[in-house]
């Protein structure tokens, strides 16, 4: 009853193509980032912005950049946490080697950086496809994380290999990372460099770069007998998510651990990343962010779901429980909606607009 | 210039200087490849029989090895414990075809893929709340102490685990060859529908085949549990099955077995002789390396079905 395009008359091409076409969509996107932005900060506690809300935007961020790359263009790639150590080793390096520079120069340099080596592991993209590239891009996951413990140059020689995210500011004396940015300034800091990437992502994947993704993902050949190009296409999603998980993964160091550790970044988290965007939904933005708030808010609704059950005492007990019932509830989301949260919505948009009325 | 030499001529000399060292390397490599090999054998099984690209694999290995280990514990004789783990997987090949595969038919594979990692988790959770997650020794009575053949100093355990593995080999080899349910498992292998069409029933096959997995999987649940102690790393080996998977091909039984002698054989002569240059430890990703940079050359594997694509 209230969910309806009914009078809502397009006059021009611009609001034909607007990424919010109905006018309840558009407040409804209002009222979520005024929330995200003005009643969140105001209100949430320092344990709910730290534990919960930022790792849940950065690791949206990180999905986001998995599913251009898998969902979009269709590459399925195992090495999202490789690419996120690279950005944060990336942000490391050059905030202590030009600490006159700003902290985006800084952000937006290591994804650069991340997206070039991105593009390095995509190449064999072009010969190797499907399952074949998973285990490829294993490789990039291995060999980046190897190479950051490694080589004691990424870490300026520190002995312990774990090294403090050095102090910058937004401005003035507005520190966003390291130890003496409140958690709401680097809450406030991450959720605005999320909401831009991801309306650049949603503006890309409408434009011709976009469409040129989906239609490699939909069948590489025929495709490129339709004259897209596979290498630049494919390498342009290689380097295009690499970027956004190089951002991530800056992120990740500098503003929410607040250490640079290439453990931070292990297989588990690309394994993670690959739930999120499977259980939000392959090829959407939403479900991205869907995604990553189911997966990490469950353990936490578990945790506290087994404390309340009185399992406090056998830790190790609990945590293999927790295992078990993640498990069950992939494959039960999976046989429910395969398609993920995203598509979820959408059944649950489409009701709405019938509501209560369905006839 | 220098770091040139170290890496592209020093290990060669090390070589030249002392070949009975390097081919005491290059078995012992091909030894522990032999188990690498056992756990991607079990991946090919179902991935030539369903499709599914099957990750768990990996926590089967480590689910079975717990049963086997946690029966003895109890004092059971090996060969009850045995018996009664292979029993225990076939209840599991049977649950994984009801519960998930046959709820999912028809999805994409990488909807498959995710529902085994699903499969993944659910096994390591509950083989570890089942037995707990310590360390537990594994000991079937296998010598341990070097052998010396010809000069060469070879790990006796390493052999034995070899022999295991060809006659395993060999066993599936003449199930699938000579028996009424080994020809339907390659006709499905061929074809789904054709083998559907002839009446051979899927479900059933599917949970055959799990079982042959789940059985592969114990035997290399017992090797390495015996080698390492059964523990939760037994779920990580999976990893290292990728690369020989694909250097092998996903659909060869043979590319398994040849894939994973060359992964264990390269890697421990890189470790060996290029290891202290690039800075230890490079056995983490040069596997993958390897496969990777030799997929560049033969998409499909070594032994892989040719990969023809229509529009």
């Amino acid at each position: 009853m209230i969910y309806r395009e009914t009078g809502q008359f397009k006059t021009s091409y611009g609001a034909d193509q607007a990424i919010f076409p109905i006018a309840q969509d558009r407040i409804g996107m209002l009222i979520i980032m005024a929330l995200a932005f003005v009643a969140i900060p105001l209100t949430a506690s320092d344990y709910w912005l730290t534990t919960i809300l930022l790792p849940l935007v950065i690791y949206g961020l990180a999905a986001l950049g998995l599913n251009i790359l898998t969902g979009y263009a269709g590459q399925l790639s195992l090495g999202t946490g490789g690419f996120m150590a690279c950005g944060a080793f990336a942000a490391y390096k050059l905030s202590t080697a030009f600490p006159e520079l700003h902290v985006l120069v800084v952000f937006a340099l290591s994804g650069l950086i991340t997206a070039a080596v991105g593009m390095l592991f995509g190449l064999p993209s072009l010969r190797i496809k499907g399952f074949y590239l998973a285990v490829a891009t294993l490789a990039a996951q291995f060999f980046l994380l190897w190479l950051f413990n490694k080589v004691p140059w990424f870490t300026n020689y520190s002995a312990s290999g774990v090294i403090s995210a050095p102090p910058l500011a937004i401005w003035g004396e507005t520190y966003v990372t390291g130890f003496e940015a409140t958690p709401r300034a680097k809450y406030l800091f991450a959720l605005s460099i999320v909401t831009v990437m991801a309306l650049a992502a949603k503006n890309m994947t409408r434009l011709k770069i976009g469409r040129a993704w989906r239609a490699i993902r939909d069948m590489d050949i025929a495709a490129e007998i339709m004259g897209i190009r596979p290498l630049a296409t494919k390498l342009s999603a290689f380097a295009v998510s690499s970027f956004y998980c190089g951002v991530a993964g800056a992120l990740w160091a500098f503003a929410y651990t607040g250490a640079v550790e290439a453990l931070a970044f292990d297989i588990n988290v690309s394994f993670r990343i690959l739930f999120m965007i499977i259980i939000g939904g392959l090829g959407s933005i939403l479900g991205s962010f869907l995604g990553a708030a189911f997966i990490v808010l469950l353990p936490i609704f578990l945790n506290n779901a087994l404390l309340a059950m009185g399992m406090a005492e056998a830790v190790a007990l609990a945590s293999h429980l927790e295992f078990m019932i993640m498990g069950a509830l992939i494959i039960f989301f999976l046989i429910v909606e395969p398609h993920g949260l995203a598509r979820l919505w959408q059944i649950g948009k489409e009701k709405l607009r019938k509501w209560p009325f369905p006839y | 210039m220098e770091t040139l030499s170290a890496v592209l001529v020093e290990p060669f000399v090390a070589i030249a200087e002392a070949p009975m060292f390097f081919f005491e390397v290059l078995i012992g490599g091909l030894l522990s490849g032999v188990m690498y090999a056992l756990v991607a054998l079990g991946f090919v099984l179902i991935f030539k029989a369903s499709g599914v690209f099957n990750f768990a694999q990996g926590a089967m290995v480590l689910f079975a090895a717990l049963f086997f280990v946690g029966f003895i514990d109890l004092g059971w004789p090996i060969w009850l414990s045995l018996i009664v783990t292979i029993l225990v997987m076939i209840l599991l090949a049977l649950a994984i075809e009801r519960v998930v595969l046959r709820p999912l038919v028809n999805q994409d594979p990488i909807i498959l893929f995710m529902a085994t990692i699903g499969i993944t988790f659910f096994l390591d959770g509950f083989g570890q709340t089942l037995w707990g997650s310590d360390v537990r020794r594994l000991d079937i009575g296998i010598p341990e102490d070097p052998l010396i053949i010809a000069g060469l100093y070879i790990n006796q355990f390493d052999i034995y685990a070899a022999v295991i593995c060809g006659l395993l080999v060999l066993g599936l080899a003449l199930f699938f060859q000579y028996t009424p349910t080994g020809r339907a498992l390659r006709a499905v292998a061929d074809d789904h529908q054709a083998a559907m069409s002839i009446g051979i029933p899927l479900n059933v096959i599917w949970a055959i085949v799990w079982t042959v997995a789940g059985i592969v999987g114990l035997v290399a649940g017992i090797m390495w549990g015996a080698k390492l102690g059964v523990q939760f790393n037994l779920a990580l080996i999976a990893l290292k099955a990728l690369p020989v998977l694909i250097l092998g091909g996903f659909t060869s039984v043979p590319g398994a077995i040849v894939g994973g002698l060359i992964i264990g054989a390269g890697e421990k002569v890189a470790e060996v002789f290029w290891g202290e240059v690039l800075g230890g430890a490079i056995e983490d990703w040069f596997a993958y390396m390897l496969a990777m940079v030799f997929l560049l050359f033969r998409p499909q594997g070594l032994f892989g079905e040719k990969i023809i694509e229509r529009v």
